[in-house]
């Protein structure tokens, strides 16, 4: 039971001494909702940063207001409403689970334009938007698999969603190329932000032998337990966490929302702004790979830095057959890669992943 | 699957710290109950708890100097309580409610500047000799302090009840406030005596998650410790050793599930997540099928008047 949701008005930049004539003209009001706190130190301390470089792009033009901590469901369609209500020109929703009161809200305020985050329910006035996270999981999974010595990783899972089991997917492929013995355990935490879970859902993975920690969940607890335990090895997720650097955070995935905020809230002061879908990766620049820590053999880190720019480059698709489901049947032939309908709806695991994905 | 990967000893250190905070907090509730007052504000006072005792602990570099702020930090929250609960009188319910609510912003305003911090840790009671026995050794000799002392608490929790004057005092109190009264005891004071107890147990199990469980600060890290602790208090039937029973169940329920999962246990994940729950909640229920029932001011207003 969390009742830490406070409304902060974020200061407009006024107090700079900036504004002089421009009070005349209407300011554009952008709203965002955070599913954690903005000092989780991940995912949405980077959705903040997002909105703090919108502050800083547009000045007195645009005001922002945020809402920390909303529950995923019915909490959201009131943060939601009252945001809209208090004249918000553009919201953006940046959970998964905000993806119905989303479209709930959004029909009942059809001049207020929405984006939402790793969704798929698109309408007239929401957009959604989201990045290609799987590609920095295939990086991490490279060095997973060549790091591990008792072959056994750990990834510690928030909900059974497509986003998760993508990256799950994609990071078991890459580990398993470079090490052939490598063996996942999967915990589900049925939570984005809960510490101390997260915190035990490390342990107990590091009692069962695993010496490499991934998370798909937001906070450092992970991190702390990993460092706690010594000789285990982690990678930030969503930002860079690297006040665990060198150890155990050997590197990370940092999410880059800032291009695209600032892209959409000038698309809606010139007034260009459409519904659009967009899922941006490496190349976009949309995923970071955090720096890559010592700790890493020189080799390997190489290897792992040209993977990514293959990505990068689009020379390399993470999802390239030949490969299997789970269940043995074909999924991908030799050389075809993945389509984007397949990753967004991915509800399998490919083979070798042992347990099953809970329904 | 493969449950072999499960080491029984690692299972059983990591549940006893896992239970540990529960522990506390439901222990001092346990005396607050004891006393005739219903504080749901036990989560407030461990959140608040958790944020003074890693403040001070960082700000220091003790985390025993933090602990013990820790149980100040929570004394003092509860006070407020005992306040309005026992000198102006006003509803119990509300109050623990508006204490929780309270906590949790005054925790997460005072956290601010804590947030991705490391605290200092705390090195583990390393009994030479003794920490070195197989199973044994790790299992019940290797611990941090404070794990200790929640057991140590238990146990002088009972006595103090069973056999002391001032449990007997107490526990008149908790049952029949105007007779205690009319004795002669000081139903006021004894009451806001058990309430400050109870609010710096709550936060030294709060700190306890905060320093040494996880450890780190973040916003609303208690998570409904304090709410199980609550319900923990009345399923154990106001006994202490039961609540030590339960919480070890519900931490053991909660450890475990955690590993059955990640050895590959074929059982549907939301049943293996909710089991620590309905299993701690039937064992103490068949256990207080006795004559055992709630203290019988509990929740009720006293006034020397009335």
């Amino acid at each position: 039971m969390t009742f830490t949701r406070r409304f902060l008005m974020a200061a407009s930049a006024a107090a700079l001494g900036l504004a002089t004539g421009a009070a005349a003209q209407d300011k554009t009001k952008v709203g965002f909702i955070y599913v954690g706190p903005v000092g989780d130190g991940g995912w949405t301390y980077e959705h903040n940063q997002g909105r703090l470089a919108v502050e800083e792009e547009f000045g007195d033009a645009v005001e922002t207001v945020f809402v920390e901590s909303v529950p995923e469901g019915p909490d959201a369609e009131r943060v939601l409403t009252q945001m809209a209500l208090n004249g918000a020109d553009l919201i953006f929703t940046t959970s998964f689970g905000y993806m119905d009161p989303t479209i709930n809200v959004a029909a009942k305020f059809p001049n207020v334009k929405f984006e939402h985050a790793t969704g798929y329910k698109r309408s007239d006035n929401v957009s959604t938007y989201g990045a290609r996270f799987y590609e920095g999981r295939a990086v991490q999974g490279h060095i997973a698999g060549s790091m591990t010595e008792s072959n056994v990783i750990g990834y510690i899972g928030s909900y059974p969603i497509p986003e998760v089991i993508r990256g799950i997917n994609s990071a078991y492929i890459h580990a398993k190329k470079v090490n052939p013995d490598v063996e996942f355990k999967i915990i589900w935490a049925y939570t984005w932000f809960d510490p101390a879970k997260e915190a035990d859902a490390a342990k107990a993975l590091i009692e069962q032998g695993a010496d490499v920690i991934l998370q798909h969940t937001d906070s450092t607890a992970p991190q702390a337990a990993a460092q706690e335990a010594g000789n285990v090895i982690t990678f930030g997720q969503a930002s860079d966490m690297a006040e665990y650097a060198p150890k155990p955070r050997v590197s990370s995935i940092i999410d880059n929302w800032a291009p695209y905020y600032i892209d959409r809230v000038r698309a809606v002061v010139d007034g260009t702004w459409e519904s659009t879908d967009t899922w941006d990766g490496i190349g976009a620049g949309m995923v970071g790979i955090g720096e890559i820590s010592d700790v890493v053999p020189a080799e390997v880190k190489a290897e792992a830095l040209a993977l990514k720019d293959e990505i990068a480059s689009g020379a390399y698709h993470p999802f390239t057959g030949p490969l299997k489901k789970q269940d043995g049947s074909d999924w991908l032939a030799e050389g075809e890669s993945a389509d984007d309908g397949t990753l967004l709806g991915m509800n399998f695991y490919v083979e070798g992943i042992s347990g099953d994905i809970p329904q | 699957m493969d449950l072999t990967a499960i080491s029984p000893t690692l299972l059983i250190a990591s549940l006893m710290v896992a239970a540990t905070p529960l522990l506390l907090a439901a222990l001092g509730e346990l005396i607050v109950e004891r006393a005739g007052v219903l504080n749901l504000g036990v989560e407030g006072m461990m959140i608040t708890g958790a944020i003074c005792g890693f403040a001070i602990s960082v700000e220091t570099g003790s985390p025993y100097l933090g602990l013990v702020f820790a149980a100040i930090g929570g004394a003092l929250l509860s006070l407020l309580f005992a306040l309005l609960t026992q000198l102006v009188l006003a509803n119990q319910v509300a109050s623990g409610l508006a204490l929780t609510l309270f906590g949790l912003g005054l925790s997460a305003l005072l956290g601010q500047s804590y947030v991705g911090v490391k605290p200092p840790s705390m090195a583990r009671l390393d009994l030479p000799g003794l920490s070195d026995l197989p199973f044994v050794g790790r299992v019940l000799f290797s611990h941090d302090p404070v794990l200790y002392f929640g057991i140590a608490l238990t146990i002088a929790t009972w006595a103090f009840l069973k056999f002391t004057r001032a449990g007997l005092i107490l526990r008149a109190v908790g049952e029949n406030h105007t007779a205690a009264h009319a004795l002669g005891y000081k139903v006021v004071r004894v009451r806001i005596l058990a309430i400050l107890f109870g609010g710096a147990c709550a936060g030294l199990g709060g700190a306890y998650i905060s320093l040494i469980r996880v450890p780190q600060w973040t916003e609303g890290m208690t998570a409904g410790i304090g709410w199980i602790a609550l319900a923990l208090v009345v399923f154990a039937s106001w006994k202490p050793l039961r609540v030590l029973l339960g919480a070890y169940l519900f931490g053991g329920l909660s450890v475990l599930q955690l590993n059955l999962q990640a050895a590959g246990l074929a059982v549907p994940v939301e049943y293996l997540a909710m089991s620590p729950y309905i299993i701690t909640i039937l064992v103490l229920v068949l256990m207080s099928a006795d004559k055992s029932r709630a203290p019988a001011s509990l929740g009720r207003i006293f006034h020397a008047s009335s």
